[in-house]
């Protein structure tokens, strides 16, 4: 390291400017934004509540980071900026093995932890409500030997239905769901890739076609919720939106009832109930 | 223009655009009539459909070669076929004519790729702002849904296929042989090549319009590409291209860098930009081909009725995401490593201190290009593919914030203690940094499997990567463009001009994306051509934005054209007191690029010292 | 000088071809079909009435196309697919369908929903199914639960219609049925049949493009 027109004081004396700024900067502003900012929407079901932890998580580590180099680069272009026509030289530093070093330990760490965080979250029952394939690794736990709710979700352009298996193999075109029960989704297509998509519920799973795609969700609260397709599927893909709703058990047997009564013409022309649907024709030629 | 000139007439004949444009119209007519031979009654959907998609794609197949001939790419195989020796193509003459045809000269091209990417940029950004007209307000307004998506698609298609091309093939093939003290690249022909597969495929893109338009988007996921119009055609045709080109491109910078670099630059010397140049270019090379054979499988099902992604037939949907991400996720790194190579360039030059941590910031681009092709299927976190392997891609995706992290230590410890300058170029330098932080940092989001759950398919992914494409790779593009283009051209860009137009950017970019940020967690999905109305201020505030950055770039272009055509001012022949080889020949450089042998010292070597740094540098006598 | 004065004309040339193909470009996506609307009856409700065809026929961008058709209050078949209605009124539709069967994907379409009484009309009878290989269209607004099957005609049926737009003595099935419009918006409406012939799923095509299988009720 060369001489340097700075004295050694003077040199600590900027990096602990900077340093306070940064700390109370972030010791301000991340729990404000924790708090105050309730992204994504939270409370309606286990995956919702689990996606806000998650991003309160996240917010922890990135605020302060994004922090560090706002404060810095503000510090940096106050204090060391010059003007005038002589072109001033700065120091000769070409490294700090010791910055160097703590820099690659703490990076490495913040790294671990939140893929430790991530895997573990993605491993808890459930899997955090995105879809897990056909044979889901970590499936929803089952208090008090309840079996899930299975409710297929069939995407087609551009609308989605619904099976319930357990109630005949009913279709409908909207989703009505008990609230309190662990429900299991099985999605897949019958043409091009659609993605479902429930917000408030915080389940998202892509629908392939000759896929069943398995996602999981506790729905916590009656109300309603959007349902939207998340991958562009075609034309009238941005109208691909629904509104849900979670009611009570009896109000959802009530809904059933009315539905099969509906329903019940076209009920024995429904396909056998199956994981996935292969309809012609596929192929080109109509 | 003095008269033993031939005439304009006279000058147009011969192997040049002009030509090219003649054959290539010769081409697509032979083309498509050969089509219509084929098919007969073979292919009996073409008489359901009324659309002819093998004599579409034959078309564009013939047109692209006719053009490639009428350029002169078929003179060099076909003599060599009679049996004449190899040889070098004759450096042209200096005059308008040589960037109109194939040219050996490596800054010829690098000054086609910038006016050409430039065309194409200036298109897509038209198309963008067009699609944030419809969502000003929520429900549909202007844009009838097929049309809507199609200028989604041809924004995201032009741009991710230009743009990827854009350092690279402007700086890349420009300065990196200079800065290695080459004399020309290694591959002349390739990296023309490399250039007009470029804008033929840009060509073949925009014609896609008279065909139905696309209604994919840019990644046009393979089932909903199978069956959309013929306009499909046209964005296979593209990417196809462009992945070639992509190919070609990165192969002769890898050669040019690894084979031609002057005797005493050593590895260990190599200017941070030519790392940056190496890298993408390597990462390119193996990535590109991959987009390359994706488009045409769907091609093959589309025209030939093959069955690599019909469910029904053994195909499968997840096979096209597969190969698309395999490109796809490097590709991404293609275009932040040439802006980090920029930005750690510039740092040094414009905070007069040397570059920190070199190795540690080489090392940061080695492990990025490694990485990336590590990563893809956090892409599919969602769509039930391999759900097992998520936490290999969790772990895989977050790994890749160390190497970046390196890039930041680097360029945040260079600026610190330095005599900040704050010249154009480093402003954009300095907002690399922000855009890219927020950019990065929205990545672990998306890298986060449950939290990926809402982000993915949303507006959140979709400013997210806007923050590091744009707030990147642009950023730096501009901070290269006022830094390099007095070496290229020999004229200086008004700086008040580019200083409006660095703010305008700068809060425009962020004022448009960040409000997009927050609309993807509250469930607005991507690519929808209407809203429900609880999001329309974050929208019309984006848009309202949107308009201002689009005006910005009209300030660049304003600068543009008065710098280069109207006012002329001579630069300077080292304006920002750089060290490194380029500055050490004339601007803009003769044909051979340097009188006298350069001397290669540390292209990063400023700071306080005794001596002076480089010979024939002069330093501060010379004035701001 | 001459360099200069060559630069600056150059850029203005380039600038007024680039500034008039991009207005060109502009312009071409603002094409859309032309816009009609329903008529109103004396009762106060509204009549629309719509065509389905297999095959515009060679007067059309696209001869081989399936397509709605729409009259126009002076009686006169329009081909587009933007129609006008008034809010909150009861809207009597009228499909004349001349298309043969394609068959349904998913036969759960072959439900009536939506429509007053949860019925349609067949040929003056009314129904509240049809068989799901029958259908050769639908006509569907997801948005306000309308979903109609239009059976189609019989592959040996003598007189089909070849081209649009198809008369009354060819032909053809006629669907009636009743829906009840809600607030102003623009809704979509599409067929959930795979009837672009020639296209993978038989949803690419006239499917794809709006003016053909699919469009918009405006309602006002």
């Amino acid at each position: 390291m060369s001489s340097d027109k700075q004295s050694q004081p003077e040199r600590h004396r900027d990096l602990l400017w900077f340093l306070l700024i940064w700390v109370v900067a972030s010791a301000v502003l991340t729990p404000l934004y924790i708090i105050f900012v309730p992204l994504p929407a939270n409370g309606n079901s286990n995956d919702a509540t689990g996606q806000h932890l998650d991003n309160g998580v996240l917010d922890a580590v990135a605020i302060p980071a994004v922090l560090l180099v706002v404060c810095f680069l503000a510090y940096a272009m106050v204090r060391f900026r010059q003007t005038g026509p002589e072109i001033e030289e700065g120091p000769r530093v070409y490294g700090h093995r010791g910055l160097q070093n703590v820099w690659i330990v703490v990076t490495s760490v913040l790294v671990t932890g939140l893929f430790a965080f991530g895997t573990w979250r993605i491993l808890a029952p459930g899997a955090a409500g995105s879809g897990q394939g056909a044979n889901p690794l970590s499936p929803a736990s089952t208090k008090g030997g309840v079996s899930p709710l299975p409710v297929q979700v069939i995407g087609q352009q551009w609308q989605f239905t619904y099976r319930y298996p357990t109630y005949g193999g009913l279709e409908t075109p909207r989703l009505v769901l008990p609230y309190g029960r662990v429900i299991e989704f099985h999605v897949t297509s019958l043409d091009v890739i659609h993605s479902f998509w429930a917000y408030e519920l915080g389940v998202k799973a892509d629908a392939n076609p000759g896929v069943d795609n398995v996602a999981y969700v506790t729905p916590t609260r009656p109300g309603g919720f959007d349902v939207r397709c998340a991958e562009l599927c075609g034309i009238w893909h941005g109208y691909m939106f629904a509104r849900g709703r979670v009611v009570t058990r009896p109000a959802f047997e009530r809904w059933i009832a009315q539905q099969k009564r509906f329903f019940e013409p076209v009920t024995h022309y429904l396909p056998p109930y199956s994981d996935s649907y292969l309809p012609p024709p596929l192929r080109r030629g109509g | 223009m003095n008269a033993t000139e031939p005439s304009l007439l006279r000058r147009l004949v011969g192997f040049n655009l002009a030509t090219g444009i003649v054959l290539a119209v010769v081409g697509y007519i032979l083309g498509r009539w050969l089509g219509d031979q084929i098919h007969g009654a073979s292919l009996d959907y073409m008489s359901e459909s009324g659309e002819d998609d093998v004599s579409l794609a034959l078309g564009y197949f013939v047109g692209l070669i006719g053009f490639l001939v009428g350029l002169g790419f078929a003179n060099y195989p076909a003599s060599r076929l009679i049996g004449r020796p190899p040889s070098l193509p004759r450096p042209d003459a200096q005059g308008i004519g040589r960037y109109f045809r194939l040219t050996p000269d490596h800054k010829v091209v690098g000054m086609q790729y910038f006016t050409g990417i430039g065309v194409f940029f200036f298109v897509a950004g038209l198309t963008a702002m067009l699609i944030r007209t419809e969502l000003l307000q929520p429900g549909q307004n202007i844009w009838p849904p097929d049309k809507y998506l199609t200028l989604v698609g041809t924004h995201g298609t032009l741009m991710m296929g230009m743009m990827t091309s854009s350092v690279l093939g402007t700086f890349g093939n420009f300065i990196a042989p200079l800065m290695i003290g080459a004399r020309r690249s290694a591959f002349p022909r390739l990296e023309s090549l490399s250039f007009w597969l470029l804008m033929a495929a840009g060509v073949i893109l925009l014609t896609n319009l008279a065909f139905g338009g696309f209604q994919t988007g840019w990644t046009g996921y393979a089932p909903l590409s199978e069956e959309g119009v013929s306009g499909i055609d046209g964005y296979l045709f593209f990417f196809a291209t462009v992945g070639l080109s992509m190919t070609l491109l990165g192969f002769n910078l890898v050669v040019t860098i690894v084979t031609m670099r002057a005797p005493e630059l050593r590895w260990g010397r190599l200017p941070i930009f030519v790392w940056g140049i190496f890298t993408t270019s390597a990462t390119m090379v193996l990535a590109a081909p991959v987009l390359t054979v994706a488009m045409l499988l769907v091609l093959l099902d589309r025209t030939a009725q093959t069955t690599f992604f019909y469910p029904a037939a053994g195909g499968s949907a997840y096979l096209f995401q597969n190969l698309f991400w395999f490109f796809g996720h490097p590709e991404v790194y293609l275009l932040m490593l040439p802006g980090a190579g920029i930005l750690l360039q510039l740092l040094p030059v414009f905070s007069r201190k040397p570059l920190w941590g070199y190795r540690l910031a080489v090392a940061g681009m080695l492990g990025i290009s490694l990485v990336s092709f590590m990563v893809w299927q956090h892409h599919l976190f969602v769509s039930g593919l391999a759900a097992d392997l998520r936490p290999f891609y969790i772990l895989s995706t977050e790994l890749i914030s160390i190497p970046t992290g390196f890039i930041f230590i680097c360029a945040l410890a260079t600026i610190w203690r330095g005599r900040l300058r704050l010249e154009v170029p480093m402003l954009f330098c300095l907002a690399w940094i922000f855009n890219f932080m927020v950019g990065g940092i929205t990545g672990i989001y998306n890298s986060d499997a449950p939290s990926d759950t809402t982000a993915h398919g949303s507006f959140f992914v979709m400013a997210h990567f806007h923050y590091t494409i744009m707030g990147g790779l642009v950023f730096t593009f501009f901070a290269a463009i006022y830094y390099w283009l007095p070496k290229m051209t020999g004229l200086t860009l008004n700086k008040t001009l580019g200083k409006v137009h660095f703010w305008l950017m700068f809060i425009a970019f962020n004022s448009t994306f960040f409000p997009l940020l927050i609309v993807g967690f509250l469930g607005m999905p991507r690519r929808i051509v209407t809203y429900p109305e609880r999001w329309e201020f974050l929208n019309a505030w984006s848009s309202v934005s949107s308009f201002v950055l689009g005006f910005s770039m009209l300030v660049f272009l304003a600068n543009l054209v008065y710098s280069m055509f109207i006012a002329r001012i001579p630069a300077p022949a080292n304006p920002w007191h750089s060290t490194s080889a380029e500055w050490q020949t004339s601007s803009p450089p003769p044909l051979h690029n340097f009188d006298n042998d350069p001397t290669i010292g540390d292209p990063h070597d400023y700071g306080r010292a005794p001596e002076p740094h480089t010979p024939g540098l002069q330093t501060a006598a010379e004035g701001g | 000088m001459t360099t200069r004065r060559k630069g600056i004309l150059g850029t203005a040339v380039g600038a007024v071809v680039l500034f008039v193909l991009s207005v060109l470009y502009v312009f071409y996506f603002t094409i859309q079909p032309p816009r009609v609307q329903a008529a109103a009856d004396a009762s106060g409700s509204t009549q629309l009435t719509l065509q389905t065809v297999g095959a515009l026929g060679p007067d059309y961008e696209h001869p081989a196309w399936v397509s709605y058709l729409v009259e126009n209050a002076k009686g006169e078949w329009i081909h587009s697919t933007e129609i006008e209605l008034p809010a909150n009124t009861l809207v009597h539709v009228t499909i004349l369908q001349y298309d043969s069967a394609t068959g349904l994907r998913n036969p759960f379409f072959a439900r009536p929903q939506g429509t007053i009484g949860g019925v349609i009309d067949v040929d003056g009878k009314e129904v509240n199914i049809v068989d799901p290989q029958a259908p050769a269209h639908t006509f569907a607004v997801p948005e306000l639960g309308v979903f109609v099957p239009l059976p189609g005609v019989a592959g040996d049926a003598s007189n089909t219609c070849s081209a649009a737009p198809c008369t009354l003595d060819q032909a053809h099935h006629t669907v009636t049925f009743s829906f009840r419009t809600r607030g102003p918006g623009r809704y979509r409406f599409q067929c959930f049949v795979p009837c672009a012939a020639g296209y993978y799923a038989g949803n690419g095509g006239p499917m794809q493009r709006y003016g053909y299988m699919g469009g918009y009720l405006d309602v006002v």
